[in-house]
């Protein structure tokens, strides 16, 4: 057998390749649908976004989706079904990069789909590194942090400052409120058994690291009412049902500010966390090209401010910031509310994504069997 | 004296109707088939007449037929196909599986590591590997991020070989060389005209064609030329982008490499330049700088050490596993035969008695409360009788979460019963009780739940009991208590029956109402089942779970048979 | 039998015994009644008359709202119905369905906790008693209703009451069986003993199964008597209207002497009758003919019967009887029955003819 081929011809055939992945134009679709994590934080994107969006584009009609809690897994389905329902998807960083590697979620060049800073940075520079994922459209900056009563006859006028305070019974008693997964619990637990800041990661790494947090969060264990939604702590701080609950800033903000309980934030060792979108893999053209477009518009610096306006989530763009003005209704300055906020900043968890997107799995098996025994 | 209604025909003696049957008989025996008035058999004829109407019936029953088949049936088996299916790891490891055929234990060799990382790559190309790391970290906790870190690093291995051809020639480099190596001239022929068409025409939207190997190849290089198919078409496919443009995967260079060295006399094969080129690369190989694909894997993560990761490797390659199911009952598959789980993850086998505990205990609450309201209700004049029935049914009307949420407000530590027996004085505000989130909070949520589904056949079935019947027990002698027991009770039992049944397997699925208020010890399997379904996404063991109480329902339902009899049960 | 109606040798007894459910009308009036022991006694009357409620009370499932009800000389209106000791036996036979026949006649020996020894012989004994001695494993639904309403005969009887209620017993069988099985509760009742008070709204069951018969109708009893009585000397129109076929001719008293009256129907004609609940001249009344007493054919009629010309309208021919409705006294529904004789002649519709009676037949009721 002979296979005979210049390489010239094979070359010839190259170039010509080259040219052929022509630009087009293409339609854009009219419905869009959004999926986000339902709440006060969907209203500030349908107000920031979705209706300036709408008013310059009359003919498009979004449909809301509240299913984020769920995106990993529905997402998974859709693709096993083949027929993806979603458009742009809110997600928490952490399920962004597991999307991305399973290629679930369509990587994107942050510099062609985003529009640039009003000074003409790129939106890679603006965004900075907290694009975590080539998949991952950073939004906002939010953390993970406690609230406490203010009233608690027991604490005898003590008012934890400290994380570890969240481990005391002793000075603490009552019930607490933690998220039912392992995600920050597990660093807590280990940052107040006496692990540095620093080698928190390393140590959860190794089997005797996870039992040590395990151990650790059984002591606090039969006091702990574990939420699943954002929106339990809230409602059980202001029930007096726990004295001290983890949930995200801007859930304890209203909480404090707009519904004024005897609340306090302990900002100490929160844990910042991105949320932002993802673009299934598999739209149509006609989808893809409206949700660009979209994007285009709703992660520009202004959009991002606006969102301020109405949740004390920190914009994800450096050149958003300056721009965060009034809260839309009370009127008050958004920015000493933001967990991005100096004040606020003083001792902050680095929450690694990363490691996070590996060991998930590991750790949400084992977890809830911990739980459920 | 003869009742000659429903007796038998020993005791109503022959009747105008037996004899004539009788007579029928005989004849039949005596003169073969009975023939209709046409002269055709009898029973032909009778099946004819019978046939459209049964094509009839089953015309009529066909929607739901098909309905029940696609939304019921089909979910069905689809479930239990998926609580031992198991190909994504034969799928996704084909080489690995082969080469672990006669692994036994322990570190395995070289060439089990290079299976490995030819299909690591691969996948990690295709973005499978993350699915199969989370699909043998449902296995073994760690695989899966063994499996994500390894595959981010893959993609260098063999690019100490890339290096050395490139050094060599640079037109190693170019991805026509490969073209020209392992293309079909055919291919290379339609490629080009599909090239040039693109090119003259900007609107031009066909995806190049697809590619494929020369005749032969395959036998020359046994190696190369199927991992430089798999790359084409992953190419092609995936990034739709072309092999003549692409570089192929260091992996290629390491393939094209062993080839070289099996074979040095592969550029005899070719003529042209290509020959010349292969000529001097057989020559050159052998004086490569060598790696090691082991090494590299340890390198990677020294947990390709460990032997329990071969193991899960090895006992999950089958294409079909018993592994979801040994996980249901806290068992694992292991390469050593099957073991028990560690002790702090089994959960389940605690999880299925806590579901079938409990579901009894709400079962015995629901007659509990619901048996006397029924006999009230079947006992009072219609009017008022359903009156009482809205008021049974009303809590069917309110949303099942605003329920659950108002047993929340009721039953929590600052809730209204609390405050309310702090009031009276019955418990000390130091000691408020805890009824919620714990078994008695999901019992109590969920009798109120399922409390209709007792009472509605308890009443349906009371309502068919006559008054006379408890009359008569009184006229014989009995007391009221003895007439209730001995005789209302029995005739009750088929709508016990049709309550418990419905209460107890509504019991054993609910998975939302435990879930916001069961807390940690109230939670129920199904809370499991839906934990894996979407957050865990581990739909195998999910299916399989799932499948076993389907089968533990099923046997319960046998018991009951059993013990009371399906007959004795009314749904009304 | 005797149809003594003393009270001292009474053995069920009501005296002025009312009942109301809803305390505004009464749905037994006024209710007296005595019966001696061994005395087969029937309820008839239309539905709601009063004789189910009177039946139920004599139980113990209702309680009276006045007046006093005695068994045996004691008064039971306080004692609940499982300690009155009386047999009963339901229309739709109240079998349990979940006890075989065995089990449903041990069932009242044990609540009396009699042995099982004892028990067995007395429920064979009940079971030959009906005839049903091969049915004792059976269920009640593998019975067919006659099987099933003897056996809830056995029932009743099984524990030796002196007392047995039935309330219409018969009514879902079909005509056949209920006749074979009147004959047979009669003739057990009577071997046996048994006092029973038996309740139906077939005047034909009464009739021939009764000692004495008590016909209800609007919560009171019309009539107790024996049967014969009954339905030869009806006291009031309702019953003469109730048991049997009657003709009734109305009209006014215009004279009284002894036991005859002479009545004008309302067409003008005048005719002989005897004076049963009529007392003065000039009242309206119900004149009451049997039909088989009246004569069609002149030569049969005897001396000194009553004669009125009639129009035959129908001739309908019934095997052993010839049934003719007539047109008399201006009334279309006048019924003649007739022998179905040799000599007897058919007639034929539109035919002119000359009918008759004895004074004595023809009473002069209440209107």
């Amino acid at each position: 057998m002979k296979i005979t081929k210049t390489l010239m011809a094979t070359t010839a055939l190259t170039l010509a390749a080259g040219l052929a992945g022509a630009e087009e134009h293409v339609e854009m679709a009219d419905d869009m649908t959004i999926v986000s994590w339902g709440g006060a934080y969907q209203d500030s994107q349908r107000k920031a976004y979705a209706e300036p969006y709408m008013e310059q584009n009359p003919e498009v009609s979004v449909t809301w989706d509240e299913s984020s809690n769920e995106a990993v897994a529905k997402l998974r389905a859709m693709n096993e079904a083949g027929n993806i329902t979603w458009d742009l998807v809110d997600v928490v960083a952490s399920d962004a990069i597991r999307l991305c590697d399973e290629g679930l979620a369509m990587e994107y060049d942050p510099d062609e789909l985003l529009a640039p800073a009003p000074d003409g940075t790129e939106a890679e520079d603006d965004f900075g590194d907290l694009i975590v994922s080539d998949c991952f459209i950073p939004q906002i900056v939010y953390s993970t942090t406690f609230g406490y009563r203010t009233d608690v006859e027991e604490w005898e006028g003590r008012e934890p400052d400290d994380i570890c305070d969240v481990f005391d019974l002793e000075n603490f008693p009552g019930q607490r409120s933690l998220e039912k997964r392992p995600i920050n619990n597990m660093e807590w637990a280990l940052l107040c058994d006496g692990v540095p800041k620093e080698e928190v990661y390393d140590v959860l790494e190794t089997e005797e690291g996870q039992d040590r947090a395990f151990a650790k969060l059984d002591t606090i264990k039969d006091q702990t009412v574990w939420w699943s939604a954002g929106a339990d702590t809230p409602q059980l701080l202001a029930d007096g049902e726990v004295v001290l609950g983890s949930t995200y800033n801007g859930r304890l903000f209203s909480l404090i500010v707009e519904q004024d309980q005897p609340v306090e934030m302990l900002w100490d060792a929160q844990v910042f966390d991105l949320d932002g979108w993802i673009i299934p893999e598999g739209l149509s053209d006609e989808r893809l090209a409206r949700v660009k477009d979209f994007i285009y518009f709703a992660t520009d610096t202004q959009r991002l401010a606006d969102q301020a306006k109405y949740i004390s989530y920190g914009p994800a763009r450096q050149s958003s910031a300056p721009l965060v003005g009034m809260h839309e209704e009370l009127g008050i300055e958004m920015a000493p509310h933001m967990p991005t906020d100096p004040g606020n900043a003083t001792n902050t968890f680095l929450y690694n994504y990363e490691w996070w997107a590996d060991y998930r799995d590991d750790l949400d098996a084992q977890f809830q069997a911990w739980l459920a025994q | 004296m003869t009742d000659a209604t429903t007796g038998p025909d020993h005791v109503t003696g022959p009747t105008p109707d037996n004899a004539m049957r009788d007579a029928d008989r005989a004849q039949a025996q005596a003169s073969g088939p009975v023939l209709a008035a046409d002269g055709k058999p009898l029973k032909r004829s009778l099946n004819r007449a019978l046939r459209a109407q049964k094509l009839r019936a089953l015309a009529l029953i066909a929607p739901l037929l098909i309905f029940i088949l696609v939304t019921f049936i089909a979910p069905i088996a689809d479930m239990l196909f998926r609580s031992v299916e198991n190909e994504i790891v034969a799928e996704t490891l084909p080489r690995t599986v082969i080469a672990l055929e006669d692994y036994t234990g322990g570190v395995p060799d070289e060439p089990v590591y290079e299976a490995l990382g030819k299909d690591l790559t691969i996948a990690a190309e295709l973005k499978e590997h993350t699915r199969l790391g989370s699909r043998l970290n449902y296995e073994t906790t760690g695989i899966s991020s063994l499996f994500r870190r390894t595959g981010r690093d893959v993609d260098d291995l063999g690019e100490t070989y890339t290096d050395q051809f490139e050094d060599l020639n640079e037109a190693w480099e170019e991805p026509s060389t490969f073209v020209a190596l392992f293309a079909d001239p055919t291919w290379i022929e339609e490629q080009q005209e599909w090239a040039a068409q693109a090119e003259a025409d900007r609107d031009f939207n066909e995806p190049e064609p697809r590619f494929y190997l020369a005749d032969g190849v395959e036998e020359v290089f046994p190696e190369t030329a199927p991992m430089y198919e798999r790359f084409a078409q992953v190419i092609q496919t995936e990034d739709e982008d072309s092999p003549t443009e692409e570089e192929p995967w260091n992996i290629v260079y390491l393939t094209l490499y062993q080839d070289l060295m099996a074979n040095p006399d592969i550029a005899d094969a070719y003529d042209g330049e290509v020959a010349t080129l292969l000529s001097n690369a057989a020559d050159a190989v052998q004086g490569f700088e060598t790696m090691n694909v082991k090494e590299f894997f340890l390198e990677s993560d020294e947990d390709w050490a460990d032997p329990e990761v071969w193991g899960t490797i090895k006992a999950f390659s089958p294409e079909y596993t018993s592994g979801y199911f040994l996980a249901s009952a806290d068992l694992q598959l292991t390469p050593n035969g099957i073991e028990r789980q560690d002790e702090d993850q089994r959960i389940y086998g605690l999880l299925f008695q806590r579901t079938l505990f409990m579901s009894m205990v709400i079962m015995f609450s629901c007659i509990l409360l619901g048996y006397p309201i029924a006999y009230l209700l079947s006992n009072l004049p219609l009017r008022t009788s359903n009156i009482l029935l809205i008021l049974v049914l009303l809590p069917f009307w309110t949303s099942l979460l605003v329920r659950t949420s108002s047993w929340k407000v009721l039953l929590q530590q600052q809730g209204v019963i609390n405050d309310i027996l702090v009031w009276i004085g019955l418990v000390s505000d130091g000691n408020r009780l805890v009824m919620i989130n714990n078994q008695f909070g999901t019992i109590v949520a969920m009798t109120h739940i399922l409390l209709p589904f007792m009472i509605l056949p308890l009443y349906s079935v009371m309502k068919t009991i006559p008054p006379s019947y408890v009359r008569a027990a009184k006229s014989l002698g009995a007391s009221n208590w003895t007439a209730f027991w001995r005789v209302y009770f029995p005739q009750s039992v088929p709508g016990i029956g049709a309550g418990c049944i419905l209460v107890f397997i509504l019991a054993i699925g609910y998975y939302i109402t435990p879930e916001l208020v069961g807390g940690t010890t109230g939670t129920f399997i199904s809370n499991r089942i839906a934990y894996h379904i979407s957050t865990s996404l581990n739909w195998g063991l999910a299916a399989a779970l799932g499948s076993i109480l389907l089968a533990v329902v099923l046997v319960l339902y046998w018991l009951y048979d059993k013990i009371v009899g399906i007959d004795n049960v009314s749904l009304g | 039998m005797v149809a003594a109606t003393d009270t001292a040798t009474a053995f069920v007894e009501f005296d002025r015994v009312q009942k109301s459910y809803d305390g505004e009308t009464l749905v037994v009036k006024d209710l007296n009644l005595s019966m001696p022991k061994g005395e087969f006694l029937t309820m008839l009357g239309p539905s709601g008359s009063g004789k189910t409620t009177c039946l139920m009370m004599l139980a113990g499932f209702e309680t009276a709202t006045h007046g006093e009800i005695r068994l045996d000389g004691k008064e039971i209106n306080n004692i609940p119905p499982h300690k009155r000791g009386i047999g009963m036996v339901f229309q739709n036979y109240a079998l349990f369905p979940h006890m075989s026949v065995a089990e449903n006649l041990a069932f009242p020996l044990e609540v009396r906790k009699i042995g099982k020894s004892d028990r067995e012989a007395k429920i064979k004994r009940a079971l030959d008693m009906v005839q049903m001695g091969d049915f004792a494993g059976r269920r009640p639904a593998q019975l067919s209703g006659g099987q099933q309403q003897r056996i809830a005969l056995a029932r009743a009887l099984v524990f030796e009451p002196e007392l047995v209620l039935m309330d219409e017993p018969l009514g879902a069988l079909d005509k056949q069986l209920r006749e074979t099985l009147q004959f047979e509760i009669t003739k057990l009742a009577h071997d046996l003993g048994i006092t029973v008070v038996y309740v139906t709204h077939d005047q034909t069951e009464a009739l021939t199964m009764s000692d004495r018969v008590a016909v209800f109708d609007d919560g009171r009893i019309q009539q107790l008597a024996k049967p014969d009585t009954l339905y030869e000397a009806p006291e009031n129109s309702f019953v003469a209207q109730f048991i049997g076929e009657n003709n009734t001719l109305e009209g006014t008293v215009q004279n009284i002497q002894g036991d005859r009256c002479e009545v004008r129907l309302d067409d003008g004609e005048v005719i002989d009758a005897k004076p049963v609940n009529v007392s003065s001249v000039g009242e309206r009344t119900k004149v009451s003919i049997r039909p088989e007493r009246v004569e069609t054919n002149r030569d049969r009629l005897q001396e000194g019967a009553h004669t009125l010309k009639a129009e035959v309208l129908e001739f309908i021919y019934m095997g052993d009887i010839f049934r003719t409705r007539l047109r008399v006294a201006g009334k279309d529904d006048f019924i003649v029955k007739t022998r179905n004789a040799p000599d007897q002649a058919r007639l034929q519709p539109g035919q002119q003819v000359e009918i008759g009676w004895l004074p004595e037949d023809c009473r002069a009721l209440d209107a």
